[in-house]
């Protein structure tokens, strides 16, 4: 304890004296600050670079034409419709599973549960939820739907096994949203007589109704991207519509996805444009990104609303 | 008072709907365990599979016509070797730009990293993939001169770029739980920032920034489309990081494609499924314990 006393003292009377020590634990600081700094950019570079790279590769075939028209010649040419109908239909149907229920088991964790067992066993459940890999979700959703519900191979599937997976990122963002409701609002309500589900449903939603819808974007971005799970619930390498036509996947169908189409002219299909899979990539990388911008745009322009 | 009735009964519905879904998460969780082992169970209780086979042996033939055979070692050898590698990017650089977000940033610089690195997770990791089978596969075959680059080193790259947003965000979480008395206290002796963070700050957060690389390592195990595109399709157990592997979860999702629903080989796809389950579910849990630790004691 003395020593440590004394080593303290000597760094005190040091920094009035420019010693050799002080020298030392200023150049330290500097070498570490400059280390840790050139990490931190070593992982943004990449980022940068790769998206920069992949839109440079994919402006050849970059065009409205490429949204809307429906892959031809074996997906060798063409657009990529049908993938990106496909995509849309898997989100929607999606979140309207995953929503509800990640916003009730949510209000649940945060305005009914205790501080108990099974509290702490529902938390526990969660977070192994998020980190269960996603081509085992992809094997439930085999063994759930495809096989023991007898939904067979369908978009209706391949939604519900992304609703599981994504179940995490609803209740995780809600719970967070909820939480920044102070409780004197709470309170106030209860002391007029409210119930806990009015207050719920009159007091703490509203107040956090844009939080929520932060969490729901969020998910759509990470429902849009995902490719493991659908690949053997609902996607498939192809699949004909006429193009321009909205409903042209039904709930039993299955579909092609933007994820899965990207995996395919990549890895599947011999002899495709060079530019195409770039392109590909180009527009599933600018919807979740462009998805996950709305949400940061969301939760900034909340920050500096709130007045609470 | 016959639509107050009515309101009761609306709000008891709704409340038990809320505990349902409430504990909805344990029923999946279990419910994630039950159906994958239900579609691997035939097998798994067989006498044509032997779990030490699997675990200790590297043929892997599932589809042999005379001698099927399903050892999974080299599958697990490639997955250890890949994660490993990938860890031993991520954890340092990972744990390094939490401490630089956490410690030596602040104001609009540290928001507009923390936003970087949500980006970065953002990214579908089949776009990763991607990345790897056209960018990273013809840097590695220029810069190594190797014959082929979807190599443990491609798919390791990647891997590590996937986890760093975990362990960052976690990480940083971590630090930011250690009490500010802590950093005035360190300061107000004379230390520098990086006296505070290696002396002070790391050994406070200790079992956060560990439950940050469990969960890294965790992500990292269980990554299917970028090791799937990446790594090339060699069932063996690799000698160097240039060499190509075929992880785990890149068995499951290239052969259940092939594999009959029903048959042996489909079935032990779901028991490697059920393998991949439990490490996670361990990894997840460990890092969870070591979480609660800490907020146990302080």
């Amino acid at each position: 304890m003395s020593t440590m006393l004394e080593k303290q003292r000597t760094r005190a009377a040091a920094q009035f004296t420019e010693t050799a020590l002080v020298r030392r634990k200023n150049r330290h600081e500097r070498v570490a600050h400059a280390i840790f700094a050139a990490m931190t950019l070593l992982m943004i570079v990449p980022l940068v670079l790769i998206i920069g790279y992949l839109s440079y590769q994919a402006l050849p075939v970059l065009s409205l034409d490429f949204l809307f028209k429906v892959p031809v010649r074996g997906m060798r040419a063409g657009g990529i419709w049908s993938a990106l109908l496909g995509t849309i239909y898997l989100v929607l149907i999606s979140l309207a599973v995953a929503t509800p229920i990640g916003v009730m088991a949510a209000v649940y964790l945060n305005e009914y549960a205790r501080d108990n067992w099974l509290t702490r066993v529902v938390n526990l459940a969660v977070v192994n939820l998020a980190g269960v890999p996603s081509i085992v979700h992809a094997l439930f959703g085999l063994g759930a739907f495809v096989v023991f519900a007898g939904i067979g191979r369908s978009i209706l599937a391949a939604s519900l096994t992304l609703a599981i997976m994504t179940l995490p990122v609803i209740i995780a963002s809600t719970k967070e949203a909820l939480a920044a409701v102070p409780r004197p609002f709470r309170e106030a309500c209860w002391n007029v007589g409210a119930s806990r589900w009015q207050t719920i449903r009159h007091i703490v939603l509203p107040n956090s109704v844009s939080g929520i819808l932060t969490g729901v974007i969020l998910q759509v971005s990470r429902t849009a991207g995902e490719t493991a799970p659908i690949m053997f619930t609902g996607a498939v390498f192809y699949k004909a519509i006429a193009e321009g036509d909205l409903f042209a996947y039904g709930l039993l169908d299955q579909c092609m996805a933007l994820s899965m189409h990207l995996f395919t002219v990549s890895t599947q299909v011999p002899d495709v444009p060079e530019a195409l899979p770039y392109g590909t990539a180009v527009v599933l990388l600018a919807t979740v990104l462009a998805v996950n911008a709305l949400s940061i745009a969301v939760r900034v322009y909340l920050r500096s609303r709130k007045n609470w | 008072m016959a639509r107050r009735r009515w309101e009761i009964m609306i709000e008891v519905l709704i409340e038990w709907m809320i505990r349902l879904c409430g504990v909805s998460a344990i029923i999946f969780v279990f419910g994630i365990f039950f159906f994958v082992f239900r579609e691997g169970a035939g097998l798994f209780f067989s006498g044509r599979f032997n779990f030490t086979q699997f675990l200790t042996s590297i043929e892997w033939y599932p589809t042999s016509q005379s001698n099927v055979r399903y050892g999974a070692l080299a599958l697990i050898a490639g997955t250890f070797s890949v994660t490993a590698f990938a860890m031993v990017i991520a954890v340092p650089f990972g744990l390094g730009t939490a401490i630089f977000i956490s410690e030596f940033c602040e104001g609009r610089l540290k928001e507009t990293l923390k936003i970087v690195i949500e980006i970065l997770a953002a990214i579908p990791s089949v776009v990763w993939g991607f990345v790897g089978l056209t960018v990273m596969n013809s840097l590695i075959i220029r810069l190594f001169d190797a014959a082929i680059g979807l190599t443990v080193l491609n798919g390791g790259i990647l891997l590590a770029l996937m986890s760093v947003p975990v362990i960052v965000s976690i990480g940083e979480d971590a630090l930011k739980a250690v009490p500010d008395s802590y950093r005035e206290a360190a300061l107000a002796l004379g230390a520098t920032r990086w006296q505070m963070v290696h002396r002070v700050l790391v050994p406070a957060a200790k079992n956060g920034l560990l439950a940050a690389v469990l969960l890294g390592v965790g992500r990292a195990v269980g990554e299917t489309m970028a090791v799937l595109m990446a790594t090339g399709h060699s069932v063996r157990v690799p000698t160097s990081v240039l060499d190509p592997v075929r992880t785990l979860t890149a068995t499951i999702a290239a052969e259940l494609g092939e594999a009959p629903v029903g048959s042996d080989h489909y079935q032990v796809l779901f028991i490697i499924g059920i393998f991949l389950f439990t490490i996670t579910f361990i990894v997840n849990l460990s890092a969870d314990l070591i979480v609660r630790g800490i907020r146990g004691k302080a």
